[in-house]
Formats: structure tokens, sequence, C-alpha cells
């Protein structure tokens, strides 16, 4: 399949109950918090490694979804793959000196990897595959509102050393946010998707993992995430029809209540101009 | 300056890197010709142009902000791949991503408002169709329209850069009172000199009331 010709760009609304989203390791795994607004803050690779683990787990093994920063990965002897499957001799930081062959490692790499050909890779290791700018670009979340991050005291019946069993059990601390919904903006460029190979299916496929990340994604930490909502401009040309910030602009999502905080998806309100779309540009809502 | 644009460039943050400060890094204070340079190509380039810039305004007051992630730090020597290589096997190429993580913090800038002057030369690529109103027109229908070839952004890839024409006969928007006056702010990165094996040239930045003039790239203050 061909890559796809269409600018996108999409809005992700996602929120957590009584959980951590995104540690921030500089604040004892404190949820990130904008220091000027209170907001809540998700990192862009923190999402991203969410869509590589959720691509990981659907394609499982199948040809051409493997992912390049997988967890338990091996970086360079994936590059090693790459120059094998193209019989070269590597050489050490360098790319080969004929340009040919050093596309076509940049090419295998695309072809085989969903991760490479969605976000791009810097493959500038000793094995040297070049560096690819993927089409999908992603900025931090924030949330719509100030966040309150708690802090719980839990115990463990339990102790780790033996020296401690006289103490018969141990405190530890949880992070959490009551609630949060958050908005993430993401921008996926067709000049790029044509030169790693993005395709139609592809860009499925981020959707799909856009919308079930999260159900993939439990553990202890997190509590409740869910994505609430993917809504998507398409512009009708690659270069795109319109201001990216402008078509931002058209969804604003807002408190039903501003006197009670939101503990729930249901207190939040999403508002979309569809009459003010500008021309060329169509909105799909994917959930 | 026959051919020159002027265009807005704002966002929530950004990061224009010091190289001097380039693990944990740290921005500089305002945004560097190189980078203005690369928001333009991502709007509009061909072989057959090169953009300078001319002048950089700030608008906003600079503002810092601290970031930490969780990064990878790649190393593998190469011996130990080309053994893997030959054995035809991965295990001896080993590197886990939980095993090569590192946590390295970002200052970056908050809430930033730039201006960007800049015209383009003709390249020696340029062929007999490149002419220069051309080029400035596709670059002004397509800055005007919010079209561009990826999405432009503020030093790294995670914070996009929101960009708008600013025409001709606009007036340019006021910095903010605490820019007022002039300051220093060193030496800062011009360009990367991708003729002469990367060298990085640098030049004296100073501020006055929020616009920076930047030197010709082949001027005396110029330092590679």
């Amino acid at each position: 399949m061909g890559a796809i010709t269409n600018r996108y760009e999409f809005v992700l609304l996602f929120d957590v109950i009584k959980g951590n989203p995104n540690g921030d390791p500089d604040a004892g795994n404190l949820p990130r918090l904008d220091p000027e607004t209170n907001q809540g803050l998700v990192s862009d690779v923190s999402l991203k490694r969410k869509v590589r683990n959720y691509v990981e787990l659907e394609k499982g093994s199948e040809t051409g979804f493997a992912i390049y920063m997988a967890e338990k990965a091996i970086l360079n002897a994936q590059h090693a793959k790459a120059y094998k499957a193209e019989n070269l001799e590597s050489v050490a930081k360098k790319l080969p000196k004929e340009k040919e062959k050093a596309d076509a490692l940049t090419r295998w790499m695309c072809a085989n990897f969903f991760d490479v050909r969605c976000f791009g890779a810097v493959m500038t290791t000793e094995v040297n595959c070049g560096q690819v700018r993927g089409p999908v670009q992603m900025g931090f979340a924030s949330s719509i509102d100030p966040i309150v991050p708690l802090e719980a005291s839990i115990t463990r019946m339990a102790v780790t050393n033996e020296k401690d069993a006289e103490k018969e059990r141990t405190m530890g601390r949880k992070h959490l946010v009551p609630y949060g919904l958050y908005r993430a903006h993401g921008f996926i460029s067709a000049k790029l998707a044509e030169r790693t190979g993005f395709s139609g299916e592809d860009l499925e496929l981020l959707w799909r993992s856009l919308t079930n990340m999260f159900e993939h994604d439990r553990s202890a930490a997190r509590g409740e995430m869910a994505t609430r909502k993917l809504l998507v401009f398409k512009h009708s040309s690659a270069l795109g029809n319109a201001p990216a910030h402008r078509l931002f602009d058209l969804i604003h999502v807002r408190r039903r209540n501003a006197e009670a905080p939101a503990r729930q998806y249901a207190d939040y309100v999403v508002d979309i101009a569809h009459d003010k779309l500008p021309e060329g540009v169509s909105l799909e809502e994917k959930l | 300056m026959a051919y020159g644009i002027r265009l807005r460039v704002w966002g929530d943050r950004a990061c224009f890197t010091r190289p001097e400060l380039k693990v944990e890094r740290v921005s500089y204070d305002v945004i560097t010709p190189s980078a203005a340079r690369g928001i333009l190509e991502a709007i509009h380039w061909k072989p057959a142009i090169r953009w300078r810039i001319d002048r950089l305004h700030v608008l906003k007051p600079i503002r810092f902000e601290s970031i930490r992630r969780n990064e990878v730090e790649e190393k593998l020597s190469a011996s130990n791949v080309a053994k893997a290589m030959k054995a035809g096997s991965t295990r001896a190429a080993k590197l886990y991503v939980e095993d090569i993580r590192q946590q390295r913090a970002a200052t970056v800038l908050r809430d930033v408002d730039y201006v960007i002057e800049a015209h383009f030369d003709l390249t020696a690529r340029a062929t007999e169709d490149d002419n220069a109103g051309k080029h400035l027109d596709m670059f002004n229908r397509r800055a005007r329209q919010g079209q561009c070839f990826h999405m432009p952004c503020l030093g790294t890839r995670e914070f996009p850069a929101s960009f708008a024409l600013l025409e001709q006969d606009a007036p340019l928007p006021a910095p903010a009172d605490e820019l007022a006056g002039e300051r220093d702010l060193g030496w800062m990165l011009l360009d990367i000199d991708h003729a002469h094996g990367m060298t990085p040239r640098f030049f004296r930045a100073r501020m006055h009331h929020g616009a920076i003039d930047v030197p010709p790239w082949d001027s005396e203050e110029v330092r590679a």
C-alpha cells in the first residue's frame, strides 16, 4: 500500500481516575505538573511508548510491524539485521559510502519497523542506518484543569530484608490524581510519510492504537485510564488547507459545573465548532 | 532586501539547546538563527534556495521550566555487533531499553512568541526556472494558508510551532515591557556550516528592545 497523501492533525482526549498517568522523575514520581498553572502533563514520549506497546501487542511478530524501540529490544542488533539483509559490512559510526546502499538500509528499517515508519528514529549508533524523520509528531499533553495530586501512604505486611524482620511491615507511597482529563495534539505530515512509506493501513493502526492503548496498559500506578475522544482533521491536500492552531481552536473542552471539582468524564463538555471548519478540511470522530 | 519575509511563530514550550549543555539540555534564551531557518524550511525549501535570517524579534518574556524524562543512551561496541553478525545471531549484541535508560533533565523555554525576518539567496543549484519571485510566492502562499511540508517545531519535535505570515504592511507586534533596553545574550550558535564538515558558527547576540540583528553568514563577527 502506498504512503498517505493527506495531511492530518488530531486531538486526543484521555482521562485518568485515581491514578498516576505519567510520573516525574524529578519530583519523586509525583504526577507531572506544569509549575505555572498546576495543569497536569503527560510527555510525548510517554504516549508514543504506549502506541508502540499496543502495536507490538496487536501485530505480534507480523512482518513489517516490528518495534524498533521495544522494551527488552536490542537496538544495534536491529541495525545488524538490516546490514545482514542487504549483505553489507558495518563500518563504525559512518553511513555506508555509497548513497544507494545507505538508502537501502534505511528503506529496510522503514519497511520492517512500524515505529521507524511512524515516529522516525535516529539510527546513528555504531552500526549506522542513518536517520529517519517520521511523519507522526506529538506534543506534550496537558490537563484541561489544574490537577491536585494526592499522596497515599500504603503498608505492606512483609519486609524485604531479614534484618528488618522484627518490623513486620514496611510502608510505601503512591501518588495519584483523583481525576484529570488530558488533551494531546498530534500532527501527521504526508510529505514525510512519502519518505518512510507510512501507509493508509499504518494510519488505521495508529488510530486503533490511540483509542485502545490504555486498555492494555493497566498497572497499579496508572489507575483507570481511557481514551475518551479522538478527533481527526483531514486536509484534502498533502501540504494542508489550514493552519493547525486554527483547527485546534475549533475544539473547546469545558467543565459542566465550574463550582464543583471534576471527578468524571461526564463533568466535561466537548464543544466542536463544526460550522467553522475551513474549506478543504474534514473532521472525523474516531471515538 | 527585496525578497524579505516575516513569519510569526509561537508555542507553549521550546528548547534551542546550547551545544555546550546538551547532555542535560539547557535552552538558549531565545530562538537561534539555525532553528529559525529550520522552521522556514519546514514550510518551503528547495535546493535552489538558501534561507538567511536577518533579524529575530522576541515578543514574550524569557522564562524557563525543567522537564526530566527517561531517554535512551545507546552504545554498543562495533566489534560486538560484527561478532554477532558473523555468528548470524543477535545474542552477542544485546542492548535492552530498560538497561540503557538515562534520566535527563531539559531546561526549556515557556510560552514563546517570535517574529522571524528572513530572505533567501539562490544557490548554485538554481536552474533557469528558479526565479526568486516564484519561491517567495510559494512561501507566502503556504505560510498564509497554514500549509507546511512538515509541522515546524521550536527546537525539538515535541514542541510544535504554530505559525502565521506577517503580511508586508502589517505592523510588528510590540515586545513585552520586560524586554525593553539592551541585553547581551553572549555567544550564540548562528548555524552549522554543512559545506565544511559541519563546523558550527557563532555570533555575539545582542538584544535591543526584543530585536536581535543576525550578522550575515560571512561577516567578520561570525566565528567558527
